[in-house]
């Protein structure tokens, strides 16, 4: 078991490797710099060159190429252009929002998902089944960033249920551990706290779960009606197993395991609906730092974020894979 | 029995969904709890800004946002008066220079308290410049000393590499009397003492950060530019906390502030990079306020109750002929024709804010030196067709440079008027070739004139009329691709005049001259749009988006 990780963790170094370059080449070929942001609009060319010249733009590109390694190499990522602040500072400060947001996103989709689709594949074809694909199909179709706006004009504009932005509400006192409001809040007692984060994340999580939540509803229906065919199921049927047995047992844990793979898979998309919908809601996280950096050219975060997050992808991916063996007692690690 | 168990799980799940709704709303309820007291003193006020600030010295950026916050936490030596665009006493009550323009010198106010409880005197002042004045190694790039080296330029010593001219001889102090002296005179005196990266910070503060460096162009800010703790000012509010994660700076009243104290306890500072995001937090009631409003949301928000006071304008939108680029331009014909084929009035009409106006000339009207006898060229697209004909450029093909990624408080929707102007300059002849760009490719690409037409703009940094015209015509630049001598020495005469009334009376004569020669057609100017919530008294708003946060308040019940 532990060689495995340890061999999955090893992987991560030519594909950090191979991403790196991909990245360091691609962000340069895109036209334009830092310097155009960094300084004010009356700037001269001369003033702009000279900062590209300071900032060791002007360097061969291999050798800028060679310091970024040199540099990752000791885990430090430099220094964000845009906030002035050390990378990884700004990583650490950013990801517990996104991490929270993602969570909250992964629950609302399992927790509705898998019952939807294991319900709507044991009903095949009734209303609830037809509801659920048509929804499924609808929560796909949707563009995340429509979504979040009009959950947001419903229940926080005109309703005025649920908070329209942010984390907490701006100015709410609050001890910080983790970095997770809900979690720290829980942890210190701060229990109102704890209410008003979860009122907070309700919308964005909502909007952010709603590929997930479609993906999971699909792929668990398929795969219990697939699992409710087989021979085995029958065979304990009519051994006369207890219903509930049967279906926890025999089905529902035998169609978990493509949906746990699909879970997997469904990080990179959470990550990369969390750019808009923490836009959307003024979230403070990873996905809306990094499109700022885009907009301002700020090498340093956009491949800083972008490595820390493949590593998180791939981290989360490897605890999926070891998940199997709780699923099915073939799968054994070696 | 399936039937039961679906109905008990869709009742768990129904039970579930209403005891979070419950949960979240009585989260709402609290958030919006104001208490019984005075909400002044009870209630955060929250303005929502479009990106956070940087630093909190200042000093080290040229970002509007970071001199939002750092405005209402330190003071200048001078200042604006509220609401407008003279420039009055700051922590200085008096000042004047001698007649050379080479020495300054200010009175300072008496009673004024750093937030440490330190004094102001003139030893403060001149510690502030003093320190600008030496900075050593990467703190002399222009990434953290931009400002510095314009108005005031080079340093005690320059690092190999840095050309810039030294301005600043030296600042002397005498009790309350300071005195600075220049090398030579420049029309950026004395708006230049009014601008918030020049901020006096206590001598305390200036000890505690003595040994904090910055080591290159790209290494981060010292510890002490990011939250409380150090760094004291002498504004009506005091550093209280800057949460990074959620970009939230909260300020507290300084009680012993020396003018009137803020009428709200908590002032806080939140981002919302999204436009919409920002409107519709205001009409939520997450936020009180917040700026940069997109025109096309003014008018609902006002039919909804919400107040969008209307600010002088104080910027200029412009489309340049580069003449370099399109050796046809260098023809004065032809660039009047282009300036009577634009129908500036559609664009302020349809797309600028309320208080827009068409540009007569390369400033705005607020500004001292504007001229009410430059040449203008009214709308005539059946002149412009002629005059194109008879150029012979009929059909001639141009490249038309317009940003995609972003807007400017000069710019607002900016395709927008890209199209109105295209369609214009099609209408009378012209053959458009769209070149949409980045803000990051478009700045090189204008500075390099590899567009024959494009549009940009300019906001002041504070009254006067050089700080407009001297940032485009003081010297030949491929931005404009001409040259014209009587123009640039008419700039360098105005810079080196240091009688306010007589440098207004060159600048008026500047503009006639400039819009004679037409580089570029000055479109509009448009004041950016300020929002506040129904229930809030805002502050008297700023030409030059300096709004003192001191004098907003929640209007009483």
């Amino acid at each position: 078991m532990f060689r495995y990780i340890l061999k999955r963790l090893l992987q991560l170094i030519p594909a950090l490797f191979g991403l790196s370059i991909l990245l360091f080449f691609w962000l340069r070929l895109l036209p334009g710099g830092p310097e155009n942001t960094l300084l004010p609009d009356d700037a001269s060319a001369q003033q702009r060159e000279a900062l590209r010249e300071s900032l060791g733009l002007n360097e061969p590109i291999i050798v800028q190429y060679g310091l970024f390694l040199k540099r990752l190499g000791e885990f430090d990522f430099g220094n964000s252009l845009q906030t002035g602040r050390p990378v990884m500072e700004e990583f650490t400060t950013r990801f517990p929002a996104t991490a929270e947001l993602a969570i909250a996103a992964m629950l609302i989709a399992v927790c509705v998902g898998i019952p939807l689709g294991y319900f709507a594949a044991r009903k095949r074809g009734s209303f609830l089944d037809s509801s659920a694909v048509a929804g499924s199909l609808l929560g796909i179709c949707i563009p995340v960033f429509f979504l979040a706006a009009m959950l947001k004009v419903v229940f926080a504009e005109k309703l005025g249920w649920l908070p329209s932005a942010f984390r907490l509400g701006a100015g709410a006192r609050f001890t910080e551990i983790t970095g997770f409001r809900v979690l720290d809040s829980v942890l210190t007692g701060e229990f109102d706290v704890t209410v008003s984060a979860l009122g907070h994340l309700i919308l964005p999580g909502l909007a952010l779960s709603s590929i997930p939540l479609a993906v999971i509803t699909r792929m668990t229906r398929a795969s219990v009606l697939e699992v409710l065919g087989q021979d085995y199921v029958r065979t304990a049927e009519s051994k006369g197993l207890q219903p509930t047995v049967v279906r926890t047992r025999h089905v529902l844990r035998n169609a978990m395991l493509p949906v746990i793979t699909a879970i997997g898979l469904l990080t990179g998309s959470l990550l990369a609906g969390a750019v808009l919908t923490e836009s959307v809601f003024a979230f403070g996280g990873i996905g809306s730092f990094i499109y700022e950096s885009t907009q301002q050219r700020d090498y340093p975060a956009i491949l800083g974020f972008l490595m820390l997050i493949a590593i998180i992808y791939v981290v989360v991916n490897l605890l999926v894979d070891l998940s199997y063996t709780l699923f099915d007692p073939r799968v054994r690690v070696r | 029995m399936l039937q039961s168990r679906v109905t008990r799980l869709g009742r768990t799940a129904l039970i579930g969904i209403v005891g979070a709704l419950a949960v979240s709303l009585a989260g709402c309820e609290s958030e919006r709890d104001t208490g019984d007291g005075d909400r002044n003193e009870t209630e955060p006020f929250v303005f929502g800004v479009p990106t956070d600030a940087r630093t909190l010295d200042p000093i080290f950026t040229t970002d509007g946002e970071t001199f939002r916050v750092t405005r209402q936490i330190y003071d200048t030596l001078l200042d604006h008066e509220p609401g407008g665009k003279e420039i009055v006493g700051g922590l200085a009550e008096d000042w004047e220079s001698s007649d050379d323009g080479l020495e300054w010198t200010f009175q300072l106010r008496e009673g004024v308290t750093f937030h440490d409880g330190e004094e102001l005197d003139g030893e403060a002042v001149c510690a502030n410049f003093d320190r600008w004045h030496n900075f050593e190694g990467a703190y002399q790039d222009t990434n953290f000393t931009y400002y510095w080296q314009n108005m005031f330029g080079g340093f005690a010593e320059n690092e190999e590499g840095v050309d810039t001219e030294e301005k600043f001889r030296s600042c002397t102090a005498d009790g309350l009397t300071v005195t600075i002296e220049v090398a030579e005179p420049s029309a950026s005196y004395p708006g230049a003492f009014s601008m918030a990266t020049f901020a006096i910070l206590s001598p305390g503060s200036l000890e505690q950060i003595e040994d904090d460096e910055i080591t290159s162009a790209d290494s981060a800010f010292p510890d002490y530019t990011q939250g409380e703790g150090v760094l004291a000012g002498t504004g009506p509010y005091q550093i209280s906390g800057w949460d990074h994660g959620s970009q939230e700076i909260t300020l507290e009243r300084f009680d012993d502030y020396w003018g009137d104290n803020a009428k709200v306890k908590t002032l806080i500072f939140k981002t919302i990079s999204e436009e919409t995001a920002r409107r519709q937090a205001l009409e939520a009631g997450d936020i009180h306020g917040y700026d940069l409003a997109a025109p096309g949301d003014v008018e609902p928000l006002k039919e909804n109750g919400f107040q969008v006071p209307t600010r002088d304008v104080f910027n200029i939108l412009y489309l340049a002929f580069q003449q370099e680029t399109t050796p046809e331009f260098a023809d004065l014909e032809v660039r009047q024709a282009m300036a009577h084929a634009v129908d500036r009035q559609r664009i302020v009409d349809t797309i600028l804010p309320e208080g827009g106006e068409v540009a007569s000339q390369f400033m705005p009207p607020t500004v001292d030196g504007w001229s009410e006898d430059v040449t203008t060229y009214d709308y005539d697209p059946e002149l412009a067709e002629e005059m194109i004909s008879d150029a012979g450029v009929d059909g001639l093909t141009v490249d038309f440079c317009y940003v995609t990624d972003t807007s400017r408080p000069y710019m607002p929707a900016v395709r927008d008027i890209f199209e109105i102007i295209s369609s214009d300059l099609e209408e009378v002849g012209l053959s458009i070739d769209p070149k949409p760009m980045e803000w990051d490719q478009y700045i090189p690409a204008t500075n390099s004139g590899q567009c024959s037409l494009y549009l940009l703009g300019w906001t002041g940094d504070f009254n006067e009329g050089y700080n407009f015209l001297g940032t485009w015509f003081d010297r030949p630049s491929d931005e404009w691709g001409f040259e014209n001598d009587e123009i640039f020495d008419l700039m360098s005469e105005i810079d080196r005049t240091p009688d306010p009334e007589e440098r207004a009376g060159k600048l008026a004569e500047a503009n006639e001259v400039i819009m004679d020669f037409l580089p570029g057609l000055p479109i509009s100017s448009s004041p950016p749009a300020i929002a506040f919530a129904p229930d809030v008294e805002p502050m008297d708003v700023s030409p030059l988006t300096q709004e003192v946060f001191a004098d907003v308040s929640f209007a009483e019940e």
